[in-house]
Order: C-alpha cells, then structure tokens, then sequence
C-alpha cells in the first residue's frame, strides 16, 4: 500500500462512521448537520440515490436526487463527511445502471424504480 | 493529494510531502564560502551509483550517499550540525511555506494551452487554423517580432515556485507534512519546502531546526534569538494526488 493510501485508509478508520451498504437506486435518508447562528441541528433528506462515486474511499460521494414542490433536486454529499449524521437506507431498488442520470428526464411513472426484494445484506458490520 | 475531514464538517485538500532521511550534508560559512547556508541531502542513493567525488562529500559528513542535494540560506546563528537529521515539526500546523519544484513537462504546446490564447473563430471563413495565436505584430513598421512575443513552444518542466501553502499537519514519526492546496511536479516527485516569504513566522517555531532527538531546552533556547529564517527543509513528493 503507498503512502497515500496508508493514510487515507487511517483517516477512515478514525473517522469510525457506520457507513450502510446502498447502491445507486436505492432511496436513501441522509441526516445532515446544519449550523444556523451557532445552534445545530439535523436536517433530513430523503431521495433516490442515482450515482456512487470513487467507492468507499476517503474522495467517495454519492448523489441523491428527489423531486421538492414540482422541482427536481440533486445533492452531492461526501461519503465519509463530518457533517452527515446518518445514512438509512429506506428502501432498495432494482436498477440495471450504476447512474441513474436518465432519471433526471422522466417525471412520475416513468420515473419508479422496482423495489429489490432479493436483496441480500452483505456479511459483517456494514448493512 | 487527499483530503482532510475536519471535525467542523469542512474537507481541506492536501497534498502530502515526506521528508525521506532528510540530512544535513554540509554547511556553507561566510570565511570560506562568502555565505551562509546549510546543504540538505535526502533519501537514499546506492553507494556505487553515486559518483567518487560525491562518495567523498558524504564520507565526510559521514551520512548515507543521499538522492536528492540542495541549499537553503539561513542566518549564521541558526546553523545546523553537519549529519543532523531534520524532522516533519520542523514547520508547525498553520505555518504558511513556499513549495517549489519543476512542474509536469507538456512538451511543445501551442499558444491557446500555453499562454491562455483565445484562438480563432469555428466558422466565419477561418480554416485550418482554429487553435492558432492569430497575429504577432504591426506591418512593415516596425517590420519585425517584438521579443518576447506569447508564441507555441516549450511548456512545463520549469521550476516553479507555489507561495503561501499553509501547513495542515505534520507527522514526525513517518516524516509527512501535509500542505494544503497543490504543489509542482508529479506525483512522487521532488521538491523543496521554506518558510513563506510572504507571511510572517509563527511563534513557536523551532530554530534553528527541527531536529531528531535534539535538547529540547537547546532548541527552545535557539528561538529566543529572532532569526528572520527559520532553517527551509526539504521534501520528497509522496503521492500526488500528489503526495507531491
């Protein structure tokens, strides 16, 4: 492993974030930590995740796209961000793409993704 | 490079520099050489690839034959002992340094890539030449080129110089220093750290070095003379996203 890697395998480890095993076209809920003045909270956001990107690593991201008051609306989140509270995964889906960009152009029922009832979870921690 | 997850939610990207066995070789002293420097030696070079004049430059500071030499000019009180072995905490967190190195070769690149140019339009009669610098000059006064004029040509493979690259974390025991931002060169190339030019020097940076297994009292001691320079050290690009 260079050094690089080492450090970036370090860093992960010692940010110790549960992080579940979802794929693009799962829908998933991401608790994020707004700061308003100096209060925090937990603001929810739930959408469908239409891509992954750079695994699991420490430059990893994923965005969830929802549809808000009539409006398509895409959010990049880092995966391993200080800031994100949680990650649930709502609901698995069955896709056959790993991005889901052709979602931005449908509307409604052209726009489902089947549930995946075979999902199996994988072994150990992560699910 | 890589990125740091800080704990207020903000990501800083990095690029991680490492100081391979990072020596000093020799010093130069204003009676013999007219000035004042220390010259640094890193990583390691096997002894029969290294010339006999060298062979001997090092069996004198009696340290390992280094890959990589270079001088950095420092204040005559903040000299260090030949064969001293400078460490990461040399620079200390939010320090700004200068990084310089030779910077990626692109070859022979034409003026829209080297020097920004706008090239020329994609229709309106233009053929052929789309990506050219358009025109160099006046007509038969003055008759010539001005010097200097922004043409195609050689690009990259200079030394470049990044200023103000603020220190982000520093690691003794492997010899990392991670800057913030990016630095010249590829990915496992070699550059050269010192203190920025630009900003002033923190409080509590050691003089005249950071060194292995140096007195500590010795080195507290050292700081009390204000030294404009703090010694510069010198790195090896680890990976870049650049461990440059």
């Amino acid at each position: 492993m260079d050094l690089i890697a080492e450090l970036e395998a370090e860093q992960i480890a010692a940010l110790g974030r549960k992080i579940p095993d979802f794929k693009a076209g799962d829908t998933v809920r991401v608790g994020y930590k707004v700061t308003e003045g100096n209060r925090s909270r937990v603001q929810n956001y739930e959408g469908v995740c239409i891509s992954r990107k750079n695994g699991n690593g420490i430059a990893g991201s994923f965005t969830v796209r929802k549809i808000s008051f009539g409006e398509g609306v895409e959010r990049v989140f880092p995966l391993h961000s200080t800031n994100i509270d949680s990650i649930t995964v709502v609901r698995r889906g069955r896709v056959r793409r790993a991005k889901l960009y052709y979602l931005r152009s449908r509307r409604g029922k052209s726009a489902r993704i089947a549930e995946d009832s075979n999902y199996k979870p994988l072994d150990g921690d992560r699910a | 490079m890589t990125r740091l997850f800080m704990e207020d939610g903000k990501q800083v990207p990095v690029t991680v520099l490492q100081l391979d066995n990072l020596q000093v070789v020799a010093q130069r002293t204003p009676e013999r050489d007219g000035y004042c420097a220390v010259q640094l030696g890193a990583g390691t070079a096997k002894a029969k690839r290294v010339s006999k004049a060298m062979r001997g430059h090092f069996a004198r500071a009696k340290v390992a034959p280094k890959r990589k030499i270079a001088e950095f000019r420092v204040d005559p009180e903040n000299l260090i002992e030949v064969g001293a072995e400078i460490t990461a905490d040399h620079y200390a967190e939010g320090q700004y340094v200068d990084v310089s190195g030779t910077s990626i070769g692109k070859g022979f690149a034409g003026a829209m890539k080297r020097h920004n140019f706008g090239g020329l339009r994609a229709s309106h009669g233009v053929s052929i030449s789309h990506r050219s610098h358009g025109s160099t000059g006046q007509c038969q006064d003055p008759g010539r080129v001005f010097k200097g004029k922004k043409m195609a040509g050689h690009m990259g493979a200079v030394r470049v110089t990044t200023q103000n690259l603020q220190v982000v974390k520093t690691d003794v025991e492997r010899g990392i220093i991670m800057v913030k931002g990016a630095v010249p060169g590829s990915r496992g190339g070699w550059v050269t750290i010192k203190d920025a030019v630009k900003k002033p020097l923190p409080e509590g940076v050691p003089l005249p070095a950071g060194l292995k297994a140096a007195g500590e009292g010795a080195s507290r001691a050292a700081e009390e003379t204000a030294g404009a320079e703090g010694a510069a050290g010198d790195a090896a690009e680890g990976g870049q996203s650049n461990e440059s």
